[in-house]
């Protein structure tokens, strides 16, 4: 995809011996953007809106789309550890990290580990707790695009985005995409009860965002997230279902170029 | 010949509102248990101990016993239990497990002990056969869908391993881990119980049995495709440098004898209308294939023949690769009708069930064991619906007629099974001598 001011370009990049693919496109500091658990469908308009501000980098995470899957990795942790070097190699400065959904898991872990490695932290409909209220959506008892549909405030704006039908090149990504979570977060499902313990050692600015209309992750989860994280925004976007990027691109590229200070 | 009886064991509720045609179907996975009534449980139990019992006085040689979790359509969730309380009261039978279900085991040491204790209270009776399980029981139990066929392999692997091995060793493997493997528990038979594995479309699966040289069981898929598997299995033997024989070929199918045709085509009509396990041929219900297809549960393209039965694809959660391989499309009438399989008229025409009395049930069990060549096959019947008299009919002119003919056809077959002929030797097998003394 080109517009009139950026074109994407795809690299690869090896991280512990396997492959990594990833796109870029913007000016300006850094920002990785961490793709959901249905993989990255490719370069959309949330990306192109904060490429207006950032340079953006977009990674299939290791497994996902056209990135090697590492066969030994057993939980998200793996995965954070993986992104971790990865954002080493593609930017020697810290960068604004932007989780969505299952990517949102993986940047809240990374964060525990490396925050000095990040300039800014944005969880985005972020799984990795386990609610004090509700549950989960489990995406093992449900059809993939019924799970992904969930992710949208209502069914009409999903047949918006994806169509009446959904590509067969999109539902194939679907499909994939559930097998290396399925490798990735089995049990427990979607959270790591170590993570409410090291959150509050992260000292990264940090903006936790969720959609009014959840219901994937439960908005109880974000709260969680503000509360344990010590510098951090909750952000609830009126309207929006779990997937905030896809729904509201210009708004949540919006909120996280202030909380950037881009 | 071996010749076995197999009931799936339902768990029959008329009262329930979900009982096949009478009532709402049965969706894989979507039952809530408080419809479960222990009284009735215990009843249904008990009444198929009794059958099996019957069936060892009608002179089969094993009966078969099945493993499902979290569904009505079998009530084996616990089969080591059913077929330890047999190992005590059947005397000469064997005792066939087709199979417990490795991947779901965390903790396969424990099988390891239970089957080695069953097959020494039955004197060493037990068939033991292991199975990776369908969707339904990786959710039931929560074992990681991608990881079943790695578990299926090492949980077999570490089993034979504790079983052959003296103890104590350690075991570090990739999904099981023990600093102290030394069951005080070991088989009756040596080195162990045979193995035999059964299974419906995964030619890994086949690939791997015919490297094993374990007998490998097809359950009550068409006649063709069976066939068809039969024949991979004789390539991969072949590549491993042996000749696949009737020894290893194994079929269940579906057989009720009555003593009119009136009364078979009654019971038959419960059989196939009752609550049965929905991913087999000829069987009804509601599957949802997302769950029979976990994530990484199957290699999307290593499917055996019997994908070409819709059936088998739909409920195995493969209708792409059965339109990919068939170019057929579902057909959606049939699909959301309630008899997603065919009348059962038509199931009994292309033989997904053999009904009728002794006299034209035993000339369609000739076509099928001249056609298909098993060396070892199971009758499947008192399922679905059919009550404890509708089995015990059938199960009495099965030992009066149809078991002695199948033996005699076999011999004019030729068709030698598992403990006539060693599977991984293909030499006879001269008479055991049970331990300690004659």
């Amino acid at each position: 995809m080109t517009t009139a001011e950026h074109t994407w370009t795809e690299s690869t990049t090896e991280i512990a011996g396997g492959s990594v693919r990833y796109l870029q496109s913007g000016s300006g500091p850094a920002a990785v953007v961490l793709h959901h658990s249905s993989g990255n469908p490719g370069w959309g308009p949330f990306h192109e809106a904060l490429a207006q501000r950032f340079t953006v980098t977009v990674p299939d995470l290791p497994g996902y789309g056209q990135s090697a899957r590492p066969a030994w990795a057993r939980e998200p942790r793996d995965i954070a550890i993986l992104m971790d070097r990865f954002i080493a190699e593609i930017s020697p400065d810290p960068v604004t990290l932007v989780g969505l959904g299952f990517g949102g898991f993986i940047a809240a872990e990374l964060a525990t580990m490396h925050q000095e490695g990040l300039h800014a932290l944005v969880l985005v409909g972020a799984a990795g707790l386990r609610p004090d209220e509700g549950e989960i959506l489990d995406q093992m008892l449900i059809d993939y695009p019924e799970y992904v549909g969930a992710g949208f405030r209502d069914e009409a704006h999903f047949h918006e985005i994806f169509g009446e039908e959904p590509t067969k090149e999109i539902k194939e990504l679907w499909d994939f995409s559930r097998e290396m979570t399925a490798r990735l977060s089995w049990s427990p499902y979607m959270f790591n009860r170590h993570l409410p313990h090291l959150l509050p050692t992260v000292e990264t600015p940090t903006l936790v965002v969720a959609g009014s209309a959840e219901a994937v992750i439960p908005v109880t989860c974000a709260r969680q997230y503000a509360a344990a994280l010590p510098n951090a925004t909750l952000e609830i976007v009126e309207g929006a279902g779990h997937s905030v990027d896809l729904e509201e691109p210009e708004a949540l590229a919006g909120l996280i170029a202030k909380h950037a200070g881009v | 010949m071996f010749i076995g009886y197999f009931t799936e064991r339902p768990y029959q509720d008329p009262d329930s509102g979900y009982f096949g045609s009478t009532g709402r179907d049965i969706q894989d996975l979507g039952m809530s248990n408080s419809a479960y009534n222990p009284r009735l449980g215990a009843e249904l139990y008990n009444r198929y101990l009794d059958e099996k019992v019957y069936a060892e006085e009608m002179g089969f040689d094993g009966i078969m016993l099945n493993e499902h979790h979290s569904t009505p359509f079998c009530m084996g969730g616990v089969v080591n239990v059913e077929a330890a309380i047999l190992a005590r009261i059947t005397k000469k039978v064997k005792i066939v497990i087709l199979g417990n279900v490795l991947p779901i085991w965390d903790d396969p040491l424990w099988l390891a002990e239970e089957l080695a204790e069953i097959d020494m209270i039955s004197r060493g009776r037990l068939v033991t056969g292991w199975v990776r399980g369908t969707g339904r029981e990786s959710v039931a139990h929560n074992a990681q869908a991608p990881f079943n066929w790695e578990r299926f392999q090492e949980a077999h692997d570490f089993i034979i391993d504790a079983w052959t091995r003296p103890g104590p060793f350690r075991w570090e493997g990739e999904h099981y881990n023990y600093r102290y493997v030394n069951p005080w528990a070991r088989p009756y038979q040596d080195p162990h119980p045979q193995i035999w594995i059964p299974g419906i479309m995964s030619r890994n699966t086949v690939a791997w049995t015919a490297r094993h040289r374990y007998p490998y069981v097809m359950l009550a898929t068409e006649m063709e495709p069976t066939l068809k598997s039969y024949e991979y299995y004789s390539e991969v033997a072949k590549e491993e440098g042996y000749e696949a024989q009737t020894q290893h070929r194994s079929y269940l199918f579906k057989v009720h004898v009555d003593e009119t045709e009136e009364l078979a085509d009654a019971a038959a009509r419960k059989y196939v209308e009752g609550p049965s396990n929905p991913f087999l041929e000829g069987n009804q219900g509601i599957v949802r294939p997302y769950i029979q297809n976990l994530p990484g549960m199957t290699s999307r393209t290593n499917l055996l023949p019997t994908v070409t039965s819709f059936a088998a694809a739909r409920s195995r959660g493969r209708e792409a690769a059965h339109e990919e391989i068939t170019g057929q499309k579902a057909d959606e009438e049939a699909v959301k009708a309630a008899d997603q399989f065919g009348t059962y008229e038509s199931q009994k025409e292309r033989m997904s069930i053999i009904t009728g009395t002794p006299k034209t049930v035993i000339p369609k069990i000739r076509h099928v064991l001249e056609y298909l060549r098993p060396g070892s096959i199971f009758f499947w019947d008192g399922d679905g619906a059919m009550d404890h008299d509708d089995s015990m009919r059938s199960l009495r002119l099965m030992g009066e007629e149809v078991i002695p003919a199948t033996r005699e056809m076999a011999k004019e077959f030729d068709l030698k099974g598992p403990f006539e002929m060693d599977t991984h030797t293909n030499q006879p097998i001269e008479e055991a001598v049970p331990a300690g003394g004659s």
